[in-house]
């Protein structure tokens, strides 16, 4: 077996953009459950949000890319307050339904075929590189060594999204150490007690989901920026692997969703290349590579069990600060 | 320091003849007519009460009278299907229970809600009102808050010694014991300067060795120049530190007046042993010693 | 298996328990397909290509609208000066082709004779083609003289609101499942969904793949689907339960268990859609605009007696009457001498059954078996949960009907690609008005 094209192959998603993309989604997911408590269902729908606002203003609307990024964060924070203004009174496990659903109707409204013209249903949307790429600093060439080497525009994306990366998990770091992060991790603890000393908890709560919401539409945007917009994408299932992430990082962590976002792709990444060559190989007589690569997903799943059941505050997380308090 | 409450007792509360629902010379909370039902079965039904200021009331009742929540409906924790209340002169019927907190009403719950996985200083911090840095834009500003977050951390570790927590400033809430979390609690609630202390069964679950500090903080409220309303059903406790009592059963106001009156009075007698004979009244439990008073007039 | 390990791995141990029941009952499984990908439309992206010509009289009719749909996908074409016209498609799978009707010229329509499997709608006449052997199929509507018959407003609510009701009583079977087990132990239970699909998957492997009879396939996969239940609870839940996990833990081990079930299906049978034997059958014209097929009626006759049953095993029987104890108040029900833990294994088992069963049901309705089917529903399922209030076996049903009901009755006025909205908007509304549903208690929500 190629054990050097295996283990290039697989380093190579620490700094892909996909990757990148499922850490910025998965800070914003921290903040939602890991510091406030909210079961949010619905980062799939925020990403949506983020990577069709993004283009469509570009492609409908001809804006730039700066300003296509901004309308992808506008339309985050109102689908926040959609979301949160019926749900955030709700118990949690309402909250969960009610987002996962909410997510689902946008996803189905960007997919059907009432608006092709602007959301190209099913087929989504592509070709809104031109003035990202147009804003890129770094001269044409090819740069980096070994595995990780791309030319100009692979650069770009990835150093965008790290910064883009680096300013929301700067956000989250002086949030959580202020007053402000106090008062949400008490939220989180027991709602009632910080009602009775005088904090307008649906305020707090609300203004966590639009701040989490939005790091999921950046996420969606770096998602959107190498490639193409595709309904599909966005299904609750990715939504499942963000809480993968989370929980494998740590909920109520700054560096979590970071090291569960590399740790998740490198995984899978390594799977892929590893199993089919295994099935090549003969050693696993009972898989075609089809099945191999299913299989990946069946190992998500019990993942994701495996870590709820016997370690709930993830691999960065303090044992004392579990973020699952019986409600 | 000893509980001496006859010399602290206020007196002279009330206007006219002792009734339920009699007029108080200075009342700080004044309800009328407030009701709240369960599917059909009237919790709360009360007419007229008045809450004195600068006192230390009581509410009793046996279990079911519909006590704590009328305490969750003045606290804005649930809402009534009728009636009106004002706190200080202000109405707050309907007022949202963060709001009546900010307006110096605060409260403490039966079941304590100490916040587990935050450290007992931030806890205690928490308690404040007005900071800059619970503000959305200003909380990543450090140095907009550094200094009003001292200030209030200064407050936080007199209080803390005040109430023998300060060793345990930066454990987990979650690791004090049940009576310990009922200090806290109360000593956050005065963290935000309340003019009205709302107690909901402080003494529920403590153990006795702690009952005596707590009767003490409860009375230096008072001596701080706060009002004090208080939900309990052991009666020793509440003929010890009150100055008023009021008796609900089956949602009503049954009966008021200055405690040692209230027990002779057979409303009250009725009410409890109509429903629960076996536990409630005169019932000495083991905190009861620590108070030390002569155990007559049980069953008066 | 191994016994030695059972006191550690409270987990690993049912998995493999599952595992091995699934690999025993699907051993006769065809092998995989590539997984589903919705991309583009062109003939040069797809290999797999519609076309078809376009003649009346044997003169070539230009600009008739083609409308290509189905599994997720869908795109429009116009005949060119020859008729021709020509649609790749993402998928080698079953696709719905319509022929516009109102661009054909004056006079002319789709005939009814001659064509296979058409279904005539407003829109247009459709065609359910799928490929044969190789990757291009063509597909030809044959054309007659006549006066396109408009379906009135009235008859289209009448017959949808059937479809509706057909629907909203099959989700009703999974619901009631769905909606006893968290009233019984707390649990949002997102891995019901696979409970549905492994039903059909089951009716699927008996009695296609084995060829057995369907009175034996589908009892069969029921009773299967409800094994699989007790299964559950005594290999995953119950010692989760006993372990103390919060509910909110135990939801997102269900989403973690319904995604490693789900994928274990695609497994085992792939990416396509089966069908079951005697799937779309000849529909009968009954009563004014009512038609309905064999299966339809049969379908709704098993749904009906089925909830019944329910009704009458909730509201006679001592296990119902605990059942609805424990949903009402757990701590309470077992104080006072209900054995709580068997009524959750019994709730399991019937809940999981149900599921199967609506699973057999839908497979028909839908019509097709997939590895995600019940997924597909899961929302639905949830939403009419919530409609009817969580946690109460009737609100369940209530929920189920006004869900189904909706789903059909909104593609009168919205396209039928977003009909799954309706029920979460309304979803939504109701949470925001009554969040304790239609039918529960205020206090649930506490």
């Amino acid at each position: 077996m190629d054990w050097g094209a295996i283990f290039s192959n697989s380093v190579v998603w620490i700094i892909n953009p996909e990757t990148i993309a499922y850490a910025l989604a998965t800070v914003g997911l921290a903040i939602h459950f890991g510091y406030g408590g909210l079961l949010n269902f619905g980062q799939a729908g925020f990403m949506a949000l983020g990577a069709y606002g993004y283009a469509i203003s570009i492609l409908t609307f001809g804006f730039p890319w700066w300003a296509g990024i901004l309308v992808g964060i506008a339309a985050s924070v109102v689908f926040a307050l959609i979301l949160g203004i019926p749900t955030l009174r709700l118990r949690a496990d309402y909250l969960a339904i009610a987002t996962i659903a909410l997510a689902e109707t946008v996803r189905l409204l960007f997919q059907t075929t009432a608006f092709d013209a602007v959301t190209n249903s099913a087929d989504g949307l592509g070709g809104y590189h031109e003035s990202f790429r147009a804003a890129n600093p770094i001269p044409k060439g090819t740069y980096g060594f070994g595995p990780f080497t791309y030319n100009e525009t692979d650069w770009w994306v990835r150093i965008f999204g790290i910064f883009l990366l680096a300013v929301a998990l700067l956000i989250t770091w002086l949030l959580m150490r202020s007053p402000w992060g106090r008062v949400l991790k008490g939220i989180r603890e027991d709602e009632d007690a910080v009602r009775a000393l005088g904090k307008n908890v649906f305020s707090y709560k609300m203004q966590a989901l639009i701040l989490g919401g939005v790091f999921g539409s950046l996420g969606g945007v770096v998602f959107a920026l190498p490639s193409a917009v595709i309904p599909g994408a966005y299904v609750p299932s990715l939504t499942f692997f963000l809480w993968t992430v989370l929980l494998l990082g740590g909920a109520a962590t700054i560096f979590g969703p970071v090291v569960g976002s590399v740790l998740f792709w490198v995984i899978m990444a390594f799977l892929s290349n590893l199993l089919p060559r295994m099935v090549e190989a003969g050693l696993l007589p009972f898989m075609s590579n089809q099945q191999a690569n299913i299989m990946r997903f069946v190992l998500i799943g019990l993942a994701l069990m495996l870590i709820v059941i016997y370690r709930p505050q993830g691999l960065l997380g303090n044992k004392k600060e579990l973020t699952f308090n019986a409600r | 320091m000893p509980a001496d409450t006859n010399t602290t007792r206020s007196t002279g509360l009330h206007v006219g003849e002792i009734r339920p629902g009699v007029p108080k010379v200075d009342p700080i909370i004044v309800a009328d007519n407030v009701t709240r039902s369960f599917g059909g079965l009237k919790a709360v039904d009360v007419d007229h009460v008045e809450i004195p200021r600068n006192a230390i009331t009581a509410l009793i009742g046996p279990n079911g009278a519909g006590k704590t929540t009328f305490f969750n409906l003045l606290t804005g924790f649930d809402k009534p299907d009728t009636g009106e209340w004002s706190f200080d002169g202000t109405s707050i019927s309907g007022v949202p229970a963060f709001k009546t907190s900010r307006m110096g009403q605060v409260r403490t719950f039966q079941l304590t809600k100490s916040l587990a996985m935050l450290s007992v200083l931030e806890n205690m911090k928490l308690g404040a009102k007005g900071q800059s840095g619970e503000r959305f834009f200003t909380a990543m500003l450090p140095w907009l808050w550094r200094k009003q977050d001292d200030e209030i951390e200064q407050k936080a570790l007199e209080l803390l010694k005040r109430f023998k927590l300060d060793t345990k400033q930066d454990d987990f809430a979650a690791s004090l014991s049940g009576g310990q979390r009922k200090l806290l609690e109360m000593a956050r609630a005065l963290m935000s300067d309340p003019t009205l202390v709302m107690l909901d069964e402080p003494m529920a679950g403590v153990n006795p060795a702690l009952t005596q500090s707590l009767l003490d903080h409860i009375l230096g409220l008072k001596a701080d120049g706060m009002t004090v309303l208080f939900v309990e059903h052991d009666m020793q406790m509440v003929r010890h530190i009150s100055d008023w009592v009021i008796v609900m059963a089956e949602g009503r106001i049954v009966a008021e007046g200055p405690p040692d009156d209230v027990m002779k009075n057979t409303a009250v007698i009725d009410a409890y042993l109509g429903s629960h004979m076996d536990t409630d009244l005169g019932v000495v439990t083991g905190r009861i010693e620590t108070v030390a008073t002569p155990k007559k007039e049980k069953k008066s | 298996m191994v016994p030695a390990q059972r006191s550690r791995s409270l987990v690993k141990r049912p998995i493999m328990l599952l595992f091995a029941v699934l690999l025993a009952s699907m051993a006769f499984a065809m092998t995989a397909v590539t997984p589903a990908h919705a991309d583009d439309v062109n003939t040069d992206k797809y290999q797999y290509v519609f076309s078809g010509n376009v003649k009346y009289n044997d003169k070539p009719l230009a600009g008739v609208e083609i409308d290509v749909s189905g599994n997720g996908y869908s795109a429009t074409v116009k005949t060119d000066e020859k008729g021709q016209w020509s649609v790749g498609v993402p998928e080698k799978k079953k696709y719905d082709i319509t022929l516009v009707e109102s661009t054909l010229p004056k006079g002319v329509i789709v005939s009814q004779e001659g064509n296979d499997r058409l279904t005539i709608s407003e829109k247009g006449a459709t065609i359910e083609a799928e490929f044969g052997l190789t990757d291009s199929k063509s597909v030809n509507f044959f054309l007659g003289q006549g006066v396109r018959e408009t379906v009135s407003f009235f008859d289209q609510f009448v017959s949808r609101a059937i479809n509706g009701l057909n629907f909203g009583l099959m989700l009703a079977l999974a619901a009631i499942g769905l909606s006893l087990v968290f009233g019984t132990t707390g649990i949002a239970n997102f891995a019901h969904a696979e409970m549905v699909t492994f039903g059909a998957l089951m009716a699927l492997t008996f009695s296609v793949i084995l060829v057995w009879p369907i009175w034996i396939a589908f009892p069969l996969a029921v009773i299967l689907t409800g094994v699989l239940g007790w299964l559950q609870d005594v290999a995953l839940w119950k010692p989760l339960r006993i372990r103390g996990l919060s509910i909110v833990q135990l939801m997102i081990v269900s989403i973690g268990f319904s995604l490693a079930l789900r994928y274990v299906f695609q497994y085992f049978y792939g990416g396509r859609t089966y069908q079951l034997p005697d799937t779309g059958s000849k529909k009968i014209q009954l009563l004014g605009p009512i038609a309905l097929s064999v299966t339809d009626m049969v379908s709704m006759g098993i749904s009906i007696v089925m909830l019944l049953l329910v009704a009458y095993w909730l509201q006679r029987t001592k296990i119902g009457k605990a059942t609805r104890a424990i949903a009402d108040n757990s701590s309470l029900a077992a104080t006072s001498g209900i054995d709580v833990d068997r009524v959750v294994r019994i709730v399991w088992i019937f809940g999981s059954a149900l599921a199967g069963l609506s699973g057999i049901l839908w497979a028909y309705f839908r019509p097709g078996i997939k590895w995600d089917m019940g997924w597909q529903i899961l929302l639905l399922i949830f939403a009419a949960v919530v409609l009817g209030g969580l946690g109460t076996a009737y609100g369940a049903l209530v929920g189920s009907i006004i869900v189904g009901l909706l789903v059909e009755l909104s593609t009168l006025w919205i396209p039928s690609d977003v009909k799954y909205v309706g029920p979460f908007v309304v979803l939504i509304i109701v949470l925001l008005v009554r969040p304790q549903g239609l039918l529960g208690r205020r206090e649930r929500i506490g």
